[in-house]
C-alpha cells in the first residue's frame, strides 16, 4: 500500500503537531505518523486517569484534514518515500516534503544494579504510569538531572506514588544560578513554581545521585551519594534519567548533516528548519534539546517552510531564538558531573540486550570493533541505550545507523523494492 | 469489569486494565516478570517509550513486541518470559 502526502510529518509530539497544523492550514495534504498508539509524543502522552493539558487538547483537536498514522514505525527510507510498518504490515509513504519531529530519548547511564526490575528512566516511569502502570502507594526515588525530574515526580505523585525525594546531580550553586536566570522566561518560571507547589513536602537534593541499586530479582534498596556522604534507602522504584538525547537515526539515514556542540549528534538546520537534504525539514528536540516551547515554535516554522510559506515562517525566527537561548542555559547549568561516568564497575552490564559488561569493552576504541568482538550494541535496541551511554562516558561514539532503523518483520523487509535503496545497503 | 476497562489474558490469567493502558502496565498489575536477558537475568521496562526493548513479550502469537507501545485490548493474549 502506498499513500502520498504533500507534507509528511514524523512524530506526533508538540513539534510534529505544530508542523502538521501549520501545513494543513495552508491547504497541504498532511500525514502525521508516530510509532506510539496515540498522538501527543512524550510531553503530551495520553494519560489514562487524567485529562490532557489544554494546550495538548487544542493542538490535537484542531487538525481536521490531517491523516493520523499512529502505530506506524519507520523502518527504512527511499526516494522521497518512507517504508513503514503498521499493525505488522508494510506501508509505503511518499512525500513532497518531510518534517522530522522525532523528539528525544532519555540519557540513561549505567551503574551497578541498573538492570534490576524497578529501575527505570525518570521520564520512563512517568510514561509508564500515564499508561496505567500501577504506582499508587509505591515508594519512588527520582534521580538524575534536569527539569524533567520535577515534571516526572509531579506526575508520579498525582498518580498516588509516595515520592521519597528528588536527587539532582547538579550542584545547588548551579541550580540557584539557573533559577535566577529563569526570570527572563516568565512562562517557564511560572511553570517551575507550579511544579514546586505540586511537590510540596518532597525533598529536592542537589549534588546527589543514585550510585548503586540492590535487590535479588527486583529493586529493594538504593545507595545515594551526596555532599554529606552516602546513605542507603529502601524503595520500590528508582526513576533515574540524566537528561535527553536527540533521536537522529532517521535524519542520519536520510543523509541529513548532523552537528551540535554537545557529545550527542543533533540535526543541523537553517533558520527555516531546512536540513542539508532537499525537501527534508526538522524541528524540536531532534535539532537539540530545547523543550516544549522551542518544539512548538520550530514545528510551526518547519510546517510553513515545508509548504512554501517562507515569509510567514520568517516572522517566527525571533521567538525561536529566544527559546533556543533558554535551551543553552539548561545545558550550561545541568551539565553532568564527571564522577557519574565512574559509577559503572567492570562487572556492570553496559549492553543490556546482549549482557556485555564494561570490562569486555576495555580493549576497544571503536563501536564497530566492539560490536564484532563482544556483540555490544547488536541487540534489539540497536545500541540506542548502550551506544548513547558509551558515547556520554567518553568511550567511543555510536555507529551511524543503518536500515532497518527499528527491528521489523521479515514480510516488511521483503516488501521493500529497489526504491528503498538504503535497505538494500543495510541488508 | 466496568465499561471503562478491557479484559486481556496474560500467561492465562485475566487482567482488567483501563482503556488506553499499555500491555506493559497490565503485566505490572499482575506482577509477573516480563523477560529474561541472554544470561537469565530478570528484566522489566526501562525507557517506557519504545527505545530500550526490555519489555518485549508475545502478543496474540507474535513475538518480540514492545509491551509499552501496545495498548491493551479486549481478549488480547499475552505471554511473558517467552
Amino acid at each position: 500500500m502506498t499513500e502520498r502526502y504533500d507534507v509528511l510529518v514524523v512524530g506526533a509530539g508538540p513539534a510534529g503537531l505544530a508542523a502538521a497544523k501549520a501545513a494543513a492550514s495552508h491547504g497541504a495534504r498532511v500525514g502525521v505518523l508516530d510509532a506510539q498508539p496515540r498522538a501527543g509524543g512524550q510531553v503530551w502522552r495520553h494519560d489514562v486517569r487524567h485529562a490532557p493539558a489544554r494546550a495538548a487538547r487544542k493542538a490535537m483537536s484542531a487538525l481536521d484534514g490531517v491523516d493520523w498514522l499512529v502505530g506506524h514505525q519507520v523502518v527504512a527510507t527511499g526516494q522521497q518515500r518512507l517504508l513503514v510498518e503498521a499493525n505488522g504490515k508494510p506501508v509505503s509513504l511518499d512525500y513532497g516534503s518531510l518534517v522530522l519531529a522525532t523528539g528525544a530519548r532519555e540519557l540513561l547511564l549505567p551503574f551497578p544494579g541498573w538492570t534490576l526490575p524497578g529501575v527505570t528512566g525518570a521520564g520512563g516511569l512517568q510514561s509508564l504510569v500515564k499508561q496505567g502502570w500501577p504506582i499508587a502507594g509505591k515508594r519512588v526515588v527520582v534521580a538524575g538531572s534536569g527539569p524533567l525530574l520535577l515534571a516526572a515526580a509531579a506526575s508520579l505523585r498525582r498518580h498516588g506514588a509516595q515520592v521519597l525525594g528528588i536527587y539532582e546531580q547538579a550542584s545547588s550553586q548551579s541550580i540557584h544560578a539557573f533559577a535566577r536566570q529563569l526570570l527572563r522566561w516568565p512562562g517557564r518560571a511560572i511553570q517551575a513554581a507550579k511544579l514546586r507547589a505540586q511537590l510540596a513536602g518532597v525533598p529536592y537534593h542537589f549534588g546527589s545521585w543514585a550510585s548503586v541499586a540492590r535487590g535479588g530479582d527486583r529493586l529493594r534498596t538504593i545507595e545515594l551519594h551526596g555532599p554529606h556522604g552516602t546513605q542507603t534507602i529502601a524503595c520500590d522504584h528508582l526513576a533515574v534519567g540524566y537528561g535527553l538525547v536527540p533521536n537522529t537515526e532517521l535524519a542520519s539515514l536520510l543523509g541529513c548533516a548532523l552537528g551540535g556542540h554537545g557529545k550527542h549528534p543533533q540535526v543541523r538546520v537553517d533558520e527555516l528548519m531546512h536540513t542539508s537534504v532537499d525537501q527534508v525539514y526538522a524541528a524540536g528536540e531532534a535539532c537539540g534539546i530545547g523543550g516544549l516551547a522551542t518544539a512548538r515554535i520550530e514545528g510551526r516554522i518547519a510546517g510553513l517552510a515545508a509548504t512554501g510559506i517562507d515569509a510567514e515562517a520568517r516572522t517566527l525566527m525571533t521567538r525561536r531564538g529566544h527559546e533556543r537561548r533558554f535551551a543553552a542555559l539548561l545545558q550550561q547549568h545541568f551539565s553532568l558531573n564527571p564522577q557519574l561516568y565512574q559509577l559503572a564497575t567492570p562487572e556492570t552490564l553496559i549492553c543490556r540486550c546482549e549482557d556485555v559488561p564494561l570490562s569486555a569493552l576495555d580493549d576497544f576504541a571503536d563501536a564497530r570493533e566492539a560490536k564484532l568482538a563482544t556483540r555490544c550494541g547488536m541487540g534489539a535496541c540497536q545500541g540506542r541505550i548502550c551506544g548513547t551511554a558509551l558515547n556520554e562516558l567518553g568511550r567511543f561514539p555510536r555507529e551511524s545507523p543503518r536500515s532497518p532503523i527499528f527491528p521489523a518483520r521479515l514480510a516488511t523487509l521483503a516488501s521493500a523494492d529497489s526504491s528503498h535503496s538504503d535497505l538494500d545497503r543495510g541488508l | 469489569m466496568t465499561a471503562e476497562q478491557v479484559r486481556l489474558m496474560i500467561n492465562g490469567h485475566a487482567v482488567d486494565a483501563p482503556i488506553g493502558a499499555s500491555v506493559a502496565a497490565a503485566i505490572a498489575m499482575l506482577d509477573v516478570h516480563v523477560r529474561r536477558s541472554p544470561s537469565g537475568e530478570r528484566r522489566a521496562p526501562l525507557c517506557g517509550m519504545g527505545v530500550c526493548f526490555e519489555c518485549r513479550v508475545r502478543i496474540d502469537g507474535i513475538a518480540q513486541q514492545r509491551a509499552c507501545m501496545v495498548e491493551a485490548r479486549e481478549g488480547m493474549q499475552v505471554r511473558t518470559d517467552d
